[in-house]
């Protein structure tokens, strides 16, 4: 094992070209750049052996990487924000395809006004595709989540592709120390992918053919049955790799302090982990305080959040907002205790357009939720002048 | 029969996998023989494989699965195919 001190960015690019993949198609965009930047890197030094494939738009990129991973190969490819949303349509092909592919998702802010920093209705947007949502919190669970993902993919039971999100510049750009195993401990814990069909010039099959309406529900329910396989097969995962190299980091969700927790804050991504020093210093303040930290917004993580909703009230913390309605994990954490419990939930909308949401906003947060003088949900330190 | 752990689109080469297609034609390839000059090129283009290779070369219609689209009247350079309507109008 050695110690790598590098960006987000440059740890999944790391990570990627460990986990083998065959072919890597790659197209540029703020902030996911150095990402497909540090995989062309590794083609240069010789680490990445596989087809890297210079295309010419994200829709491109998705496009061969579907073609790549139908001929039976391990795919991975990068991007973000508005990368993300014109590969949208190639987006629900792909899982419903049911086409292992693995993707490296760079939270970022939709324009216009146009905007390189972070918040997370990019990949919010793209919920219902069909595709496995990780949020990541740090550069070493960019890591070790970029390498547990294709194994999760590529399970028999599942076979849909998976997102793996992390904030822009909050992770993308900024180094931290991450401990990468060796190549041969990488390769013993993820093995070659088999896969169970694939373009082959001498067993001709067509894929994604025409199909009435009685079969091809079928297709959603059985996508539906994947994802709900997940839930048992993530913890698996994340277990198997905790005793191979000890580091965890949850699985759908991570709880942190919420033994006697009378108030949970659930958030996503860097807010994440920022929030962990935020409930270190309420609890020093004598407040009882705890955190889940959502990994998986797909598959929602229905079951852990009553669980968390039976003991405390709960506060949300959205940054990202679904028009018309309310912060995307709001809804979602609501849903989840629907007629089943009468626990508080607060949102708050936080950090769109890539505003600073610092541990002292967090702590601020929770505690005008504790004092009773939080609404159901609101814009926090929105400085429009309105309401 | 359950090949795949999975639900997905994934169809084997059939003859006539979505039915006796010959039943769409409005327009209906007629092949003069006489006229024929065994270039093939009907048999080249045709997008369905209805075109039938004899062994001599010389070709016949599939009218089971023929939709009818024209392309081998089309491409034919001695003219000796031509589109007629299916039904004769009212």
């Amino acid at each position: 094992m050695t110690v790598m001190i590098d960006t987000g960015n440059y740890i999944a690019a790391k990570a990627a070209v460990m986990a083998r993949p065959a072919v890597v198609p790659a197209y540029p965009i703020t902030p996911q750049t150095t990402l497909v930047e540090g995989i062309a890197n590794y083609v240069k030094t010789g680490e990445f052996k596989g087809e890297y494939i210079c295309v010419e738009s994200e829709h491109s990129a998705m496009c061969a990487c579907i073609g790549a991973s139908a001929a039976g190969v391990r795919t991975f490819t990068g991007t973000s924000s508005h990368g993300l949303l014109l590969m949208h349509e190639m987006l629900h092909w792909a899982a419903l395809a049911r086409l292992p592919i693995v993707m490296c998702n760079i939270n970022r802010v939709v324009g216009p006004g146009w905007n390189i920093w972070t918040d997370e209705n990019d990949s919010i947007s793209q919920r219902d595709t069909g595709w496995i949502q990780f949020y990541c919190s740090s550069n070493q669970e960019i890591f070790d989540t970029v390498i547990q993902s294709f194994k999760l993919a590529e399970n028999k039971k599942v076979l849909l592709p998976v997102m793996i999100n992390y904030n822009a510049f909050i992770l993308s750009h900024t180094s931290m120390p991450v401990y990468i195993p060796e190549q041969k401990e990488i390769d013993d814990f993820l093995q070659k992918y088999k896969p169970q069909w694939k373009l082959d010039v001498n067993n001709p099959i067509t894929f994604g053919n025409i199909i009435l309406p009685a079969d091809y529900e079928k297709i959603r329910k059985d996508m539906q049955n994947s994802q709900e396989n997940t839930k048992k097969l993530i913890p698996e995962i994340a277990k198997e790799w905790k005793k191979k190299f000890g580091r965890y980091h949850g699985d759908l969700i991570e709880e942190y302090k919420c033994d006697g927790a009378d108030h949970i804050l659930l958030a996503m991504g860097a807010i994440g982990s920022e929030s962990k020093v935020s409930i270190n210093n309420l609890r020093k303040e004598g407040l009882k305080i705890g955190l889940a930290r959502v990994r998986t917004f797909r598959p929602f993580p229905n079951e852990e959040i009553l669980k968390l909703g039976k003991q405390a009230d709960l506060i949300v913390i959205d940054r990202n907002i679904s028009i018309g309605s309310e912060g995307a994990l709001f809804s979602e954490v609501k849903a989840s205790l629907y007629g089943k419990l009468d626990t508080k939930v607060h949102g708050f909308i936080a950090g769109l357009g890539g505003k600073d949401v610092t541990y002292n906003d967090i702590e601020t947060i929770c505690k005008k939720v504790v004092e009773g003088k939080a609404k159901d949900c609101e814009w926090y330190g929105f400085e429009g002048g309105g309401k | 029969m359950k090949k795949y752990d999975v639900v997905t689109t994934i169809s084997y080469p059939k003859k006539g996998a979505m039915g006796k297609t010959g039943s769409w034609r409005v327009f209906r390839p007629i092949l003069d023989k006489t006229k024929c000059v065994k270039c093939l090129r009907c048999w080249i283009y045709c997008p369905e494989g209805t075109i039938i290779r004899n062994k001599d070369d010389t070709v016949d219609i599939d009218y089971e699965y023929c939709k009818g689209c024209g392309i081998c009247a089309n491409v034919c350079k001695v003219k000796a195919i031509t589109m007629e309507r299916e039904a004769k109008k009212k």
